[in-house]
Protein backbone atom coordinates (compact mmCIF):
# COMPACT_ATOMS: atom_id res chain seq x y z
CA UNK A 1 0.00 0.00 0.00
CA UNK A 2 1.29 3.52 -0.62
CA UNK A 3 1.77 5.58 2.20
CA UNK A 4 1.01 8.94 1.60
CA UNK A 5 1.82 9.80 5.55
CA UNK A 6 -2.63 10.11 5.39
CA UNK A 7 -3.06 12.50 8.00
CA UNK A 8 -6.67 12.18 7.69
CA UNK A 9 -8.54 14.14 10.04
CA UNK A 10 -11.10 12.23 12.32
CA UNK A 11 -13.13 12.73 14.60
CA UNK A 12 -13.07 10.94 17.85
CA UNK A 13 -14.86 8.17 17.37
CA UNK A 14 -13.34 7.20 14.79
CA UNK A 15 -9.98 6.41 15.92
CA UNK A 16 -11.41 3.25 18.29
CA UNK A 17 -13.24 1.74 15.45
CA UNK A 18 -10.51 2.49 12.94
CA UNK A 19 -8.40 0.55 15.66
CA UNK A 20 -10.93 -2.71 16.19
CA UNK A 21 -11.30 -2.67 12.05
CA UNK A 22 -7.60 -3.14 11.96
CA UNK A 23 -7.42 -5.51 15.23
CA UNK A 24 -10.40 -7.65 13.42
CA UNK A 25 -8.96 -8.04 9.93
CA UNK A 26 -5.39 -8.81 11.42
CA UNK A 27 -6.69 -11.32 13.45
CA UNK A 28 -8.50 -12.68 10.57
CA UNK A 29 -5.54 -12.80 8.63
CA UNK A 30 -3.44 -14.05 11.38
CA UNK A 31 -5.83 -17.23 11.95
CA UNK A 32 -5.73 -17.84 8.48
CA UNK A 33 -2.55 -17.60 7.14
CA UNK A 34 -0.58 -18.71 10.64
CA UNK A 35 1.23 -15.31 10.18
CA UNK A 36 0.96 -12.09 12.96
CA UNK A 37 -1.16 -10.25 11.25
CA UNK A 38 1.73 -6.96 11.05
CA UNK A 39 1.53 -6.97 7.02
CA UNK A 40 -2.12 -5.68 7.58
CA UNK A 41 -1.39 -3.54 10.71
CA UNK A 42 1.61 -1.49 9.87
CA UNK A 43 0.14 -0.03 6.71
CA UNK A 44 -2.58 0.63 8.15
CA UNK A 45 -1.80 2.37 11.44
CA UNK A 46 0.63 4.93 8.54
CA UNK A 47 -2.58 5.26 6.44
CA UNK A 48 -5.49 5.54 8.85
CA UNK A 49 -4.19 6.53 11.54
CA UNK A 50 -0.99 8.89 10.40
CA UNK A 51 1.66 6.57 12.52
CA UNK A 52 5.27 6.85 11.55
CA UNK A 53 6.81 3.85 10.38
CA UNK A 54 8.42 2.95 13.58
CA UNK A 55 5.80 3.75 15.75
CA UNK A 56 3.55 1.69 13.55
CA UNK A 57 6.05 -1.50 13.63
CA UNK A 58 6.38 -1.00 17.53
CA UNK A 59 2.80 -0.93 18.01
CA UNK A 60 2.06 -3.64 15.52
CA UNK A 61 4.83 -6.19 17.52
CA UNK A 62 2.94 -5.34 20.22
CA UNK A 63 -0.32 -6.34 19.53
CA UNK A 64 0.97 -9.42 17.57
CA UNK A 65 1.63 -10.74 20.83
CA UNK A 66 -2.01 -11.24 21.68
CA UNK A 67 -3.26 -11.84 18.15
CA UNK A 68 -0.89 -14.62 17.51
CA UNK A 69 -1.30 -15.70 21.30
CA UNK A 70 -5.40 -15.97 20.19
CA UNK A 71 -4.88 -17.40 16.97
CA UNK A 72 -2.29 -20.16 18.76
CA UNK A 73 -4.49 -20.93 21.35
CA UNK A 74 -7.34 -21.96 18.85
CA UNK A 75 -5.19 -24.09 16.44
CA UNK A 76 -3.74 -26.03 19.69
CA UNK A 77 -7.18 -27.29 19.94
CA UNK A 78 -7.14 -28.21 16.55
CA UNK A 79 -3.84 -30.18 17.25
CA UNK A 80 -1.82 -28.16 14.73
CA UNK A 81 0.65 -26.59 17.22
CA UNK A 82 3.87 -28.61 17.89
CA UNK A 83 5.65 -27.35 20.31
CA UNK A 84 9.15 -28.55 19.70
CA UNK A 85 9.00 -27.49 16.51
CA UNK A 86 8.30 -24.16 17.30
CA UNK A 87 10.51 -23.72 20.12
CA UNK A 88 13.31 -24.65 17.58
CA UNK A 89 12.32 -21.58 14.90
CA UNK A 90 11.18 -19.25 17.86
CA UNK A 91 13.93 -19.21 20.03
CA UNK A 92 16.85 -18.02 17.09
CA UNK A 93 13.88 -15.58 16.13
CA UNK A 94 14.41 -14.08 19.70
CA UNK A 95 17.73 -12.86 18.65
CA UNK A 96 16.80 -12.15 15.03
CA UNK A 97 14.04 -9.73 16.27
CA UNK A 98 16.49 -7.66 18.58
CA UNK A 99 19.40 -7.44 15.56
CA UNK A 100 16.20 -6.00 13.52
CA UNK A 101 14.62 -3.80 16.00
CA UNK A 102 18.45 -2.45 16.34
CA UNK A 103 19.10 -2.05 12.97
CA UNK A 104 15.99 -0.15 11.91
CA UNK A 105 16.92 2.96 13.99
CA UNK A 106 20.11 3.05 12.26
CA UNK A 107 19.95 1.67 8.73
CA UNK A 108 18.28 2.25 5.85
CA UNK A 109 16.68 -0.87 5.18
CA UNK A 110 16.28 -0.92 1.55
CA UNK A 111 18.77 -2.87 0.86
CA UNK A 112 17.25 -5.63 3.50
CA UNK A 113 14.03 -5.04 1.86
CA UNK A 114 15.14 -6.21 -1.69
CA UNK A 115 16.77 -9.38 0.22
CA UNK A 116 13.91 -9.88 2.14
CA UNK A 117 11.75 -10.18 -1.07
CA UNK A 118 14.08 -12.01 -3.04
CA UNK A 119 13.93 -14.86 -0.21
CA UNK A 120 9.69 -14.71 0.06
CA UNK A 121 9.96 -15.33 -3.54
CA UNK A 122 12.52 -18.32 -3.35
CA UNK A 123 10.63 -19.61 -0.25
CA UNK A 124 6.92 -19.26 -2.22
CA UNK A 125 8.50 -21.22 -5.40
CA UNK A 126 9.71 -23.72 -3.01
CA UNK A 127 6.31 -23.99 -1.42
CA UNK A 128 4.70 -24.46 -4.58
CA UNK A 129 6.54 -27.22 -5.59
CA UNK A 130 6.46 -28.97 -2.41
CA UNK B 1 17.53 -28.51 12.19
CA UNK B 2 20.80 -25.57 10.31
CA UNK B 3 17.85 -24.51 7.74
CA UNK B 4 14.82 -24.13 10.38
CA UNK B 5 17.52 -22.21 12.97
CA UNK B 6 18.76 -20.26 10.05
CA UNK B 7 15.03 -19.11 9.27
CA UNK B 8 13.96 -18.42 12.75
CA UNK B 9 16.79 -15.72 13.14
CA UNK B 10 15.82 -14.46 9.64
CA UNK B 11 12.40 -14.45 10.48
CA UNK B 12 13.48 -12.51 13.36
CA UNK B 13 15.26 -9.87 11.95
CA UNK B 14 11.85 -9.45 9.28
CA UNK B 15 10.35 -9.23 12.65
CA UNK B 16 12.36 -6.36 13.87
CA UNK B 17 12.74 -4.44 10.62
CA UNK B 18 9.43 -4.53 9.48
CA UNK B 19 7.09 -5.39 12.88
CA UNK B 20 5.52 -8.09 11.89
CA UNK B 21 5.76 -11.39 13.75
CA UNK B 22 7.69 -13.47 10.89
CA UNK B 23 5.56 -15.98 10.08
CA UNK B 24 5.70 -15.50 6.42
CA UNK B 25 8.79 -16.68 7.12
CA UNK B 26 8.30 -19.48 9.70
CA UNK B 27 5.51 -21.25 7.75
CA UNK B 28 7.31 -22.13 4.41
CA UNK B 29 10.56 -23.02 6.94
CA UNK B 30 8.46 -25.43 9.01
CA UNK B 31 6.92 -26.77 5.82
CA UNK B 32 10.19 -27.29 3.86
CA UNK B 33 12.78 -27.74 6.66
CA UNK B 34 10.68 -29.26 9.02
CA UNK B 35 8.31 -31.50 6.96
CA UNK B 36 5.39 -29.99 8.41
CA UNK B 37 1.93 -30.12 6.77
CA UNK B 38 0.40 -26.55 6.04
CA UNK B 39 -1.91 -26.63 8.85
CA UNK B 40 0.45 -27.78 11.26
CA UNK B 41 3.29 -25.26 9.81
CA UNK B 42 0.78 -22.16 10.51
CA UNK B 43 -0.67 -23.24 13.97
CA UNK B 44 3.04 -24.16 14.71
CA UNK B 45 4.56 -20.79 13.58
CA UNK B 46 1.59 -18.99 15.79
CA UNK B 47 3.16 -20.14 18.88
CA UNK B 48 6.46 -19.05 17.35
CA UNK B 49 5.51 -15.71 16.83
CA UNK B 50 4.40 -14.82 20.74
CA UNK B 51 8.18 -14.49 21.71
CA UNK B 52 8.75 -12.73 18.76
CA UNK B 53 5.97 -10.36 19.43
CA UNK B 54 7.08 -9.73 23.16
CA UNK B 55 10.88 -9.57 23.14
CA UNK B 56 10.01 -7.00 19.57
CA UNK B 57 7.74 -4.59 21.42
CA UNK B 58 9.76 -4.79 24.51
CA UNK B 59 13.15 -3.98 22.48
CA UNK B 60 10.97 -0.98 20.74
CA UNK B 61 8.79 0.36 23.68
CA UNK B 62 12.60 1.13 24.84
CA UNK B 63 12.92 3.29 21.82
CA UNK B 64 9.65 4.68 22.68
CA UNK B 65 7.53 3.42 19.43
CA UNK B 66 5.03 1.52 21.35
CA UNK B 67 1.52 3.66 21.33
CA UNK B 68 0.22 1.03 24.17
CA UNK B 69 -3.22 1.70 24.54
CA UNK B 70 -3.59 1.37 20.68
CA UNK B 71 -1.38 -1.50 20.66
CA UNK B 72 -3.60 -3.15 23.62
CA UNK B 73 -6.95 -2.24 22.06
CA UNK B 74 -5.94 -3.89 18.59
CA UNK B 75 -4.57 -6.92 20.45
CA UNK B 76 -7.87 -8.01 22.68
CA UNK B 77 -10.00 -6.75 20.14
CA UNK B 78 -8.50 -9.53 17.49
CA UNK B 79 -9.86 -12.25 18.76
CA UNK B 80 -12.84 -12.52 16.99
CA UNK B 81 -11.28 -12.08 14.06
CA UNK B 82 -8.65 -14.86 14.86
CA UNK B 83 -10.82 -17.46 16.01
CA UNK B 84 -12.83 -16.92 12.85
CA UNK B 85 -9.64 -16.51 10.72
CA UNK B 86 -8.20 -20.33 12.32
CA UNK B 87 -11.83 -21.71 11.87
CA UNK B 88 -11.43 -21.04 8.05
CA UNK B 89 -8.08 -22.52 7.63
CA UNK B 90 -8.97 -25.57 8.84
CA UNK B 91 -12.06 -25.69 6.43
CA UNK B 92 -9.61 -25.46 3.53
CA UNK B 93 -7.51 -28.01 2.45
CA UNK B 94 -3.67 -27.79 2.62
CA UNK B 95 -3.23 -27.35 -0.88
CA UNK B 96 -5.70 -24.32 -1.45
CA UNK B 97 -3.52 -22.87 1.62
CA UNK B 98 -0.46 -23.40 0.81
CA UNK B 99 -1.40 -22.25 -2.79
CA UNK B 100 -3.09 -19.27 -0.84
CA UNK B 101 -0.04 -18.79 1.19
CA UNK B 102 2.55 -18.85 -1.60
CA UNK B 103 0.14 -16.05 -3.11
CA UNK B 104 0.33 -14.20 -0.34
CA UNK B 105 4.43 -14.10 0.07
CA UNK B 106 4.12 -13.08 -3.74
CA UNK B 107 2.46 -10.05 -2.78
CA UNK B 108 4.36 -9.23 0.16
CA UNK B 109 7.82 -9.38 -1.75
CA UNK B 110 5.72 -7.31 -4.74
CA UNK B 111 4.97 -4.80 -1.33
CA UNK B 112 8.82 -4.25 -0.18
CA UNK B 113 9.89 -3.88 -3.71
CA UNK B 114 7.77 -0.78 -4.75
CA UNK B 115 8.04 0.72 -1.09
CA UNK B 116 11.48 0.54 -1.80
CA UNK B 117 10.77 1.91 -5.96
CA UNK B 118 8.72 4.63 -3.83
CA UNK B 119 11.21 5.42 -1.72
CA UNK B 120 13.52 6.07 -4.39
CA UNK B 121 11.17 8.73 -6.23
CA UNK B 122 10.54 10.58 -3.85
CA UNK B 123 14.11 10.71 -2.85
CA UNK B 124 13.36 10.18 0.88
CA UNK B 125 16.44 10.45 3.39
CA UNK B 126 14.25 8.46 6.02
CA UNK B 127 13.50 4.66 6.05
CA UNK B 128 10.65 3.06 4.01
CA UNK B 129 7.92 2.24 5.38
CA UNK B 130 7.70 -1.30 5.14
CA UNK B 131 5.02 -3.34 6.24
Amino acid sequence: MHSATGRTPHRPLDRPLKLVAIGTAAGLFSGLFGVGGGTVIVPLLMLWLGYGEREATGTSLAAIVFIAGFAAAVQGVYGNVHVLDGLLVGVPAVGGVLIGTWLQQRLDVRAISLLFAAVLVVSAVELLTQ
Amino acid sequence: MTGAIIIGVAAGVLGGLLGVGGGVLFVPGLVIFVGLSQHQAEGTSLLAIVPVGLVGAYSQDRYGNVRRADALLMGVLSIAGAVGGVALANALSGTVLRVAFAILMLLIATQLVRRVLDGQKKSDPIRLDTS
